[in-house]
């Protein structure tokens, strides 16, 4: 049986990317550095536990991200809103990875704005999305509000955010739909996905909608029509580090899938035991 | 300067559900067989572990288990008036890369073709008149029949563990099955799996509006199976995590769980990986091929010899290689000549969204566990008066709650904010989805061939797709789409959320990865580039799997058919291999 | 010298195109006797397993050169094909014998018990002599062995008389007439060639046998279960039949083999033949078993907690109830393997994985991912405690230490 190959896994080219994405790098048709082997980002290294130390945004766009996304998801009684989940924490570590430097994804010129059907292409990044479209969004409040989004109050944000989404305010080469749709789907990632993404802390995002986390017998319960699945929440974290050994095996026989995505949450304790409902959850057939 | 390579007696483009198929069988026929995959070598074992699989974000989201567009994508506009630009970003569909091809990470929806989906012309023609089928519309019938295909079928679902309920065995009416499929000569191997409340609740609605509903036939197991090679597989747990995932216990079907561990043991069987085919090579006159060019990952380049040349890659990557390696005649929709590259089609699928009144924990879910009803597919109905020829099914499909991008979220729900948050906090948990799964014609403007402006990591143009929906695939949809409505009223629910398909074929929202076409199968020369047991009409020992064979797509998945096809073709090989010549004298 | 000629002479048959399989007869047949007694050699060196130590990993068949652990070292397996200077070419029958049985090599130097020769003393002269006639036709491999690494004083072979006098029986095996011959053949097979006690026995410090036969033994890093009688820990509960199932295609209703069990019944047990593997069967069912313990109860919190692991980690196989999946994965629940005296299969399994072997009756290898990168040494603890003690199990309680201790193993293991 021929080995399974190994994931090139570990190298950066943290320098290159960092070059690529400056303020003023947005040039069509550009050679993106695209290889696989791209990971870590601006911030140098790989995770580190539960940080929430800059990796790709600087000051000024990490508050519009936290203001933006606070919006978005708001705090309020049903509970924790984007920025309490670490939301803007996610979407740093995202762009600052492969996700952020479009690795993977077909970026040959020429590029031509197309029909909806066509879908996305634009010659940017992610991450220059981001670097291009808070600029113009924090220019274009300055000079209409008279201050950037993040000082903004609330409603004035809000009323922002609905002309980005219409399309209505004019960010150059980024139509500003485009600028506002990728802010919102990455605002629902951090929110909802597993909290070794570094977002849905404490598990906000699943605790809104009463999702118990990855597990994977359910077949003792599906049968129980209409009753809640009471378990406490659970992440694919386990207490490693780095998200890159998961399925590392110590003698180095079984390698996992790579840890370009790392980002540790904090220890999830099987001493306290609260179930979706509130519940302390009983000791069960010991 | 390709270093040419010792010669082999079949080579198989890819390694997925076709080759591994191919390979099985011809291996046991005494043949040495090689295939050479693009992508890389994959497991159960560490690759799909249990400790880090259900990741929705790593595999689903940023999708992590498909090809890149880098390395691999096309070309694709509705009309041929238009520009095509390249499909930067995966949506509409999601091809694989890596051993076992997307048999990691489907559904498990697993069909049979129905009777008159093999015959679509002339049964149409017979039953609604030759004007039922506007002159834009290149349907053809396939050249082979159900009743010749049934073996296969039976051969294919008794290899993967399939979990159902028979509906007509030899001909008798079985209760609690499709009333409308083919007659099968048994049962399904497995029981069909345990219902869910969204199954209970769409079985009984769909009953009371007058349908037939019958449980998903599912490649999840509903027990541990010991299949027809003696592989063992587990049991299906409903994890939630199926479709766009590989299978962590070893219950989903896929090469890896059914047919690899007794294939990679036999001494005439190699792979290799990392390893792209670019070119088919024939000989001078152009009636033989005589192996493979492949650039391997540090871009050497080897000429791989072989007696056979069979074709296993991706439905629409088939027809690149074709289309590049200049086999065939490539078709031009002005002239409506050719042939490599014509009808492709793809399916028409739309939505209803349910919100239930009763909790339905849509996240334990399988990636076939479903309820069902086949009374609007085919030409189970009579069509007269409707507007169109065709149809779908309708099904309740829980497949998971995976919380970024399963949502089903009824009419109105704003958009992002505090309503919207409230609107996933009431209905996260009460809210699931009906699919009309509509069949496509085959259209003169539907078709593929080389783009004239992009190429691929090799230099070989990219790929072009031209294709877009047309009246007769909208007002099917619709018909769907009203009646799912139907039975979503008689749910009890708190508000429901239909979503025909409308306007231009987009290629950005996820619909299905049931690409068809290009390299059709048939009767005819003239409008097929294999003939009925899938062996290229010019070059003998040139094959093609897969669903690039599909002369259009009726209302089903895919996979079931070209399981069976696979194993069909194989048989007709092993004729080949004993007497080398064209199976069907033209 | 006759003997290499025909070797030589079958190697140009061999290039010729004749199809290879791993190991190959080389040496044409020159009598019917002859032939019997290769196969005859073939069959036992499977049931010894002879190929598994001698082969390194990626290295060629029974070429040497596989790191064995000791508490004391590392010992490197010899090259025992038939090359004449760096294999065993140039041995007799006689002096093949007197390293099977005495330990003792053609130089006269001690062989280091690693090599099983405590067990392999038991056999026949004329099944040693089989087995060096079929190693003779084995392809030749021109490869020096590499010296051991021990400290000292184990660096010096002498000390190996010391411990040949305290440890070594030397006598061939010995029928009981009160035995049936199917219960004398098993007993052969299981304390001869097949050396079961070198893993299943308890070794003192100094790795000579202690405690009572085959009642269980650290294999390595892990604990090799008792094969004596034993409700929880032993053989009580398996039938006959079961045994035979085990050995032949690697599992049955009660266990899976894993970790060095999965590689014996891959490389060896699964080609014994059918009455053999009934007679090993029949052998060890009469074989007694160790005091019952009784471990003190685990504390609520470490079984809550295990419990709460084993749902998240465990269930999508082994299932809640712990009942495994007939004819995919073991159970956990009334597992000899899972209550065995001492824990170390257990924890190594779900730190580093496990492989069920791929037999012909059974081809998958279904595997078990590696846990240890997602479990600290702290739940691994709670959580193997929490398995050894549920669906009425009963087994002590895994320190961390033990845990850590053997993760450190794992890492550390010489390849």
């Amino acid at each position: 049986m021929e080995p399974h190959d190994q994931i090139e896994a570990g190298q950066t080219r943290a320098t290159d990317a960092c070059a690529s994405v400056s303020r003023r790098s947005f040039l069509i048709g550009a050679a993106f550095v695209s290889s696989s082997l791209l990971l870590g980002g601006c911030g140098g290294g790989n995770s580190t536990r539960g940080s929430a130390a800059p990796r790709f945004l600087e000051p000024g766009e990490r508050n519009f991200v936290r203001a933006a996304v606070d919006r978005l998801i708001p705090a309020d009684a049903l509970g924790a809103g984007a920025v309490q989940a670490g939301v803007d924490v996610f979407i740093d570590a995202q762009l600052a990875g492969p996700f952020g430097q479009a690795v993977g994804i077909f970026m040959q010129a020429p590029f031509h704005l197309g029909d909806t059907e066509q879908g996305y292409q634009l010659p940017f990044t992610p991450a220059q999305v981001y670097r291009l479209g808070i600029q113009r969004v924090d220019e274009h409040c300055t000079r209409t509000l008279g201050s950037a989004f993040a000082q903004l109050k609330p409603e004035q944000q809000d009323k922002i955010l609905h002309e980005l989404e219409d399309g209505k305010i004019d960010l150059g080469e980024i139509p500003s739909g485009d600028f506002f749709g990728l802010l919102w789907k990455n605002t629902r990632e951090g929110f909802l996905a597993d909290p070794i993404y570094g977002g849905n802390r404490d598990f906000a995002g699943w605790k809104l909608i009463g999702y118990n986390g990855p597990r994977y017998n359910y077949l003792d319960d599906i049968g129980n029509y209409g009753k809640p699945y009471e378990r406490p929440y659970v992440s694919l974290g386990g207490t490693r580090p780095v998200m890159c050994r998961l399925s590392d095996s110590p003698t180095g026989r079984f390698r996992g899938p790579g840890c370009e995505y790392a980002h540790m949450p904090a220890k999830v304790h099987y001493d306290a035991l609260t179930t979706t409902t509130g519940k302390v959850w009983p000791a069960g057939n010991l | 300067m390709a270093k040419k390579l010792p010669e082999v007696d079949v080579v198989l483009v890819g390694f997925g559900w076709t080759a591994s198929v191919i390979a099985q069988e011809l291996t046991e026929a005494g043949a040495n067989v090689l295939a050479l995959e693009r992508g890389g070598w994959r497991d159960t074992v560490p690759d799909f572990s249990v400790t880090h699989i259900q990741d929705e974000l790593r595999y689903a989201v940023r999708k992590q288990i498909f090809e890149e567009t880098q390395r691999s994508t096309l070309a694709f506009r509705n009309r041929p008036d238009q520009l095509a630009l390249p499909m930067r970003e995966l949506g509409s569909f999601l091809p694989a890369a890596g051993v076992g091809g997307a048999g990691v990470h489907w559904n498990g929806q697993n069909w049979r073709f129905l009777p008159t989906d093999f015959l679509v012309r002339s049964h149409n023609e017979q039953r609604y008149g030759k004007k039922a089928i506007p002159a834009d519309m290149t349907i053809q019938d396939w050249g082979i029949t159900y009743e010749q295909l049934e073996p296969y079928y039976d051969k294919w679902e008794y290899l993967c563990g399939i979990s159902g309920k028979a509906g007509n065995i030899g001909g008798k009416i079985q209760p609690g099955g499709n009333p409308f499929e083919g007659a099968r000569r048994r049962e399904y191997p497995l029981p069909p799996l345990k219902r869910c409340a969204a199954t209970v609740l769409f079985d009984k609605a769909a009953r009371e509006v007058g349908l037939h509903p019958f449980p998903a036939p599912a490649a999840n197991t509903s027990k541990p199976y010991v299949n027809s090679l003696g592989v063992q597989m587990g049991q299906c747990t409903f994890c939630g995590y199926c479709e766009w995932f590989g299978c962590a216990n070893y219950s989903k079907a896929s090469p890896q769980s059914t047919i690899l561990p007794v294939l990679l043991k036999k001494d005439n069987f190699s792979f290799r990986t990392h390893c792209s085919v670019v070119r088919v090579l024939t000989d001078s006159a152009g009636k033989r091929a005589t192996g493979v060019v492949y650039v391997d990952q540090d871009g050497k380049e080897y000429i791989q010899p072989a007696q056979m040349v069979v074709l296993c890659a991706f439905a629409h990557h088939n027809v690149h290689l074709l289309l590049v390696s200049k086999i065939g005649s490539p078709y031009d929709p002005a002239s409506q000549t050719g042939v490599v590259g014509r009808n492709y089609a793809y399916q028409l699928s739309s939505d209803v969204n349910v919100t239930c009144k009763e909790r339905l924990n849509p996240f334990m879910g399988a990636g076939a566990l479903g309820q069902v009803v086949d009374d609007f597919n085919g030409d189970n109905f009579d069509h007269t008066g409707k507007g169109f020829i065709g149809g779908g099914y309708i099904a309740l499909w829980n497949t998971g709650g995976r919380p970024i991008l399963q949502e089903y979220l009824p009419k109105g729900t704003p958009k992002w904010g505090g309503g919207w948050k409230k609107a996933l906090h009431e209905d996260y948990l009460y809210s699931t989805h009906m699919q009309c799964h509509g069949g496509m014609m085959s259209y003169r403007n539907n078709y593929l061939d080389l783009d004239p402006t992009y190429t691929d990591d090799y230099g070989n143009p990219l790929l072009r797709l031209t294709f877009d929906f047309y009246d007769n695939e909208h007002a099917m949809s619709k018909f769907l789409t009203d009646h799912a409505t139907d039975i979503a009223k008689a749910i009890p629910n708190r508000g429901i959320n239909s979503k025909p398909r409308k306007g231009h074929y987009s290629i950005v929202p996820y619909q299905t990865t049931h690409n068809t076409g290009g390299a059709a199968m048939g009767n005819d020369p003239r409008t097929s580039f294999v003939n009925p047991f899938l062996q290229s009409w010019d070059i003998p020992n040139l094959w093609v799997m897969g669903s690039s064979v599909f002369p259009q797509n009726p209302g089903y998945n895919p996979t079931g058919t070209v399981g069976a096809l696979a194993f069909w073709a194989a048989d007709a090989m092993k004729r080949y291999i004993r007497n080398p010549q064209p199976l069907v004298q033209t | 010298m006759n003997r290499r000629w025909a070797i030589a002479g079958a190697l140009l048959l061999a290039s010729a195109g004749a199809a290879v399989a791993a190991v190959q007869v080389y040496a044409p047949t020159r009598s019917h006797h002859a032939w019997t007694s290769i196969e005859t050699g073939r069959y036992l060196a499977r049931a010894g397993d002879c190929e598994a130590c001698h082969t390194a990993e990626g290295g060629k068949p029974y070429a040497g050169g596989r790191p064995v652990p000791t508490p004391f070292g590392i010992i490197y397996s010899t090259n025992i094909t038939p090359d004449p200077d760096t294999g065993i070419g140039a041995w007799s029958e006689d002096e093949f014998y007197r390293a099977m049985h005495d330990g003792i090599d053609k130089k006269g130097e001690r062989l280091y018990p690693a090599f099983p020769y405590p067990w392999f003393t038991h056999m026949t002269q004329g099944d040693v002599d089989a087995i060096k006639d079929y190693l003779d036709t084995v392809k030749p491999v021109r490869q020096v062995d590499r010296a051991p690494e021990l400290g000292w004083p184990f660096s010096m072979r002498s000390v190996l008389a010391v411990w040949d006098k305290l440890y070594l029986d030397a006598k061939q095996f010995q029928p009981d007439p009160k035995r049936s011959a199917e219960w004398n053949r098993g007993a052969y097979l299981v304390e001869g060639p097949g050396h079961c006690g070198a893993c299943h026995t308890s070794k003192n410090m100094l790795g000579g046998p202690t405690g009572g036969k085959m009642q269980g033994g650290m294999a390595e890093h892990v604990f090799a279960p008792n094969l004596g009688a034993g409700e929880r820990d032993g053989l009580s509960g398996w039938t006959r039949d079961d045994i035979v199932e085990y050995l032949a295609t690697g599992s049955n209703r009660y266990a899976t083999a894993a970790g060095p069990m999965a590689e014996v019944v891959q490389a060896s047990t699964q080609y014994l033949k059918q009455r053999d593997l009934e007679a090993m069967a029949t052998y060890l069912k009469s074989l007694e078993g160790p005091k019952p313990a009784t471990p003190n109860a685990p504390s609520r919190d470490t079984l809550h907690a295990g419990q709460a692991l084993y749902v998240d980690n465990c269930a999508g196989c082994h299932m809640n109830n712990g009942a495994g999946l007939t004819n995919a994965f073991p159970p956990l629940r009334a597992s000899s393997a899972v209550q065995a005296a001492q824990p170390e299969l257990l924890v190594a399994v779900i730190l580093d994985g496990a492989r069920s072997p791929a037999t012909s009756a059974k081809p998958s290898g279904l595997m078990m991912p590696a846990f240890g990168s997602k479990l600290d040494d702290a739940e691994v603890a709670a959580l193997t405690t929490y398995i050894r003690n549920a669906w009425g199990n009963r087994g002590s309680d895994v320190s961390r230490g033990t845990v850590a201790k053997l993760r450190n193993t794992l890492a550390s293991a010489p390849r």
